[in-house]
């Protein structure tokens, strides 16, 4: 209880279902063998701690940002920078570390305080825009980033595959630097997300579903609303860079389509909204839920696809095609919010729906 | 007290020209900056025409929002849809569009353009139906429909044309340029220069000289009071919302002969630049949304010219700066 804040899941099957998704990624790499096992695994972890993030602004402060894969690039590209500069060693790893998480936090800031200015609902289009410009900025100053075909790098010494810790014959099974880089991303998220747990659960979290549920009247009650969504800004704009930075990391990569693409944003939103927003358990159901989905259900589209050509029906192909999974996504989202606006979190909580948890607007 | 004869003209709200003055003054304070006369001329031009596009899709967003307090994220997908059914029409007609007749061109860009407007108004009434009407007031739930909207309605068109890009050729007698002296003016950016015009002063001609408009403006004020009178502000949002889509569309096939292009992704760039407009321009104010979009694109074009560079964060830049100064937009109308 001490770690989970006294928040916890408050349903059985939410529990199960947690517990399970848990030891399921706690043990992949002894469970399924193979490559993409782990890679899934090991993007299910860093998406689940980014939505989390993401769900501390979406789901309790109820602000609406954009610009949220742009802190995660931040992440990624400072650790991936720092390596491809100063090589494969320890040193590079603290200077991407100490360069990207300040300065997304400045960038946050910066943003929070001029949008703060103006009325509250532009912050959406607002993130919106600057996220854009940042976008094009990564991909011309190609000199520092690459620019399209972004950042690859080496990893220090101790996390490479190649680096055997456990040899195979003491437990069966080989530990090298590849798992030690997964139990890595592993643990750090889930220690952020436990971190987010704590925050939400404490005064500073109620202030913020205060402000959440009525900003007028949170002000009226003596709270600094400015200084809170700034803060919970930063918060957040801090752990989307650290889930950057576990991205790059286990990726060995930084490029536009994996840390700062608008298809990305889609897909946090999309994780947040189906695991159930203002719930921090959420994120974790959202992300394997759809992670899965993305790396499995792909494939069998491309079978419907390929069965509806064979059988001559017209647009069906098109439909189906692998590509166009992003035309179901869509749909689905907007499914969600029609009938599904608790999430699974919030459905299973309260079975059939009648009190809502997650923010009514 | 005062003594109010009858002949005595009502008290009118003062006029506020300083916005106006915005754009005048920063295209005189350009033609030191830029030096050549020609190129200065060239370049005010062609930023009016790019202002213009940007105004007429711009416009229906920036009275949806003002009317009904409604967050359209969607609003980019009436201009990819406007653009691509303009397709359908113009490749068939191929040959008459190559042909050196300003007529021929017109009397097959014209029902294009018009067939556009009729599609995306259409898909405005689904849109607003479906995916608006159940979440009224509230912004949070807005936005990720019409989010939701956006990428079913970009993926829809991927899987119906393909994902490649579709060359859309100007019009045989749109090409080329008037020469005045040693100022080089595209044929193509009058054009679009008249059609905005047009558009900006049949709108405020509708908004300020008509019943309708009289109610447009005071629901954008106060709505409930205009529904204590009696009117369904629903349904007169429904017209505005698919006059909106429809302009949108027109301002699609615009954009995409103007980039002589098409591709399911315009619409995600024009977003952000129409966002930044209605943002600069005081959501709900067409005036304002005119000015800004000129503004946009002056600083897209000189911006472009002087420094290249920067032409990247410019627009933002721009935002900024107007923000500071009026935190509202340049005409804030509404009183939320």
């Amino acid at each position: 209880m001490m770690m989970l804040s006294g928040d916890p899941p408050r349903s059985r099957v939410l529990t199960l279902l947690l517990v399970v998704i848990i030891l399921a990624l706690a043990a992949t790499p002894f469970l399924f063998p193979g490559a993409k096992a782990l890679n899934v695994a090991a993007k299910i972890c860093v998406f689940a701690a980014l939505v989390a993030s993401y769900d501390l602004l979406l789901g309790y402060t109820g602000s609406v940002s954009f610009a949220h894969t742009m802190f995660y690039g931040i992440g990624s590209y400072a650790i991936a920078i720092a390596l491809y500069g100063m090589g494969p060693n320890w040193a590079a790893v603290a200077t991407g570390i100490v360069t990207g998480l300040p300065l997304a936090a400045l960038l946050a800031l910066a943003i929070g305080l001029f949008s703060l200015r103006v009325a509250a609902i532009f912050f959406a289009m607002i993130t919106l825009a600057v996220a854009s410009a940042f976008q094009v900025l990564a991909s011309q100053l190609s000199w520092l980033t690459g620019g399209e075909d972004g950042r690859s790098f080496q990893l220090p010494e101790l996390l490479r595959p190649g680096t055997v810790l456990i040899s195979k014959n003491l437990f069966g099974f080989e530990i090298n630097g590849r798992i030690l880089t997964f139990y890595l991303v592993f643990a750090i998220s889930a220690l952020m997300i436990l971190a987010l747990l704590r925050v939400v659960n404490s005064p500073f979290g109620r202030v913020l579903q205060a402000i959440r549920e009525n900003r007028f009247r949170a002000e009226a009650l003596g709270f600094r609303t400015v200084f809170h969504l700034t803060y919970a800004n930063c918060l957040a704009a801090l752990v989307a860079a650290s889930a950057g930075i576990l991205n790059a990391l286990w990726l060995r990569y930084a490029g536009p389509d994996t840390s700062l693409s608008f298809s990305i944003m889609l897909d946090i939103l999309l994780m947040v909204v189906i695991g159930g927003m203002g719930t921090i358990y959420g994120a974790i159901i959202g992300a394997t839920i759809f992670i899965l989905a993305q790396n499995y259900l792909q494939s069998l589209m491309g079978v419907a696809s390929k069965a509806a050509s064979e059988a001559g029906l017209p647009l069906l192909p098109g439909l189906l095609h692998p590509d166009r999974w992003l035309l179901w996504l869509g749909l689905l989202f907007i499914a969600s919010v029609y009938f599904f606006p608790t999430g699974v979190v919030g459905r299973l909580r309260h079975g059939g729906g009648k009190k809502t948890a997650g923010p009514s607007h | 007290m005062t003594d109010l004869a009858a002949t005595d003209p009502l008290p009118k709200p003062k006029r506020d020209i300083a916005p106006v003055l915005l754009p005048i003054a920063l295209a005189l304070l350009m033609i030191p900056l830029i030096g050549s006369t020609s190129s200065w001329l060239t370049l005010t031009v062609a930023s009016l025409a790019m202002g213009m596009m940007i105004f007429i899709m711009a416009s229906g967003l920036t009275l949806v929002f003002g009317l009904m307090d409604v967050l359209n994220f969607g609003h980019g997908a009436f201009i990819a849809v406007g653009a691509y059914v303009a397709t359908l029409v113009l490749a068939p007609f191929a040959a008459s569009i190559q042909a050196d007749s300003l007529w021929m061109n017109l009397a097959v860009l014209a029902p294009a353009a018009l067939l556009s407007m009729a599609v995306s108004g259409a898909l405005g009434l689904v849109v607003e139906r479906v995916l608006i009407l159940p979440v009224y007031g509230q912004h949070l739930k807005q936005i990720l429909m019409t989010t939701g909207g956006l990428i079913v309605a970009e993926q829809t068109l991927y899987a119906l044309w393909g994902p490649q890009i579709i060359p859309m050729p100007l019009p045989a007698s749109l090409r080329g340029s008037f020469i005045l002296g040693d100022v080089a003016i595209a044929k193509y950016r009058v054009l679009a220069m008249l059609i905005g015009l047009a558009v900006f002063i049949a709108i405020q001609l509708v908004l300020n000289r008509t019943k309708l408009g009289l109610l447009i403006r005071a629901g954008v004020e106060n709505r409930e009071m205009v529904e204590a009178l009696g009117y369904r502000i629903r349904r007169l949002f429904l017209g505005v919302f698919m006059t909106g889509s429809a302009l949108a569309g027109l301002g699609g096939v615009m954009w995409a002969l103007y980039r002589e292009q098409v591709h399911a992704s315009m619409s995600d760039d024009l977003t952000v630049l129409i966002f930044i407009v209605v943002i600069i321009g005081g959501l709900g104010s067409i005036g304002g949304c005119f000015i800004g979009a000129i503004l946009v694109a002056m600083v897209a074009n000189y911006g472009g010219f002087l420094v290249p560079k920067l032409a990247l964060v410019s627009n933002i830049l721009l935002m900024v700066a107007i923000l500071m100064w009026r935190p509202r937009g340049l005409y804030a109308v509404t009183s939320r």
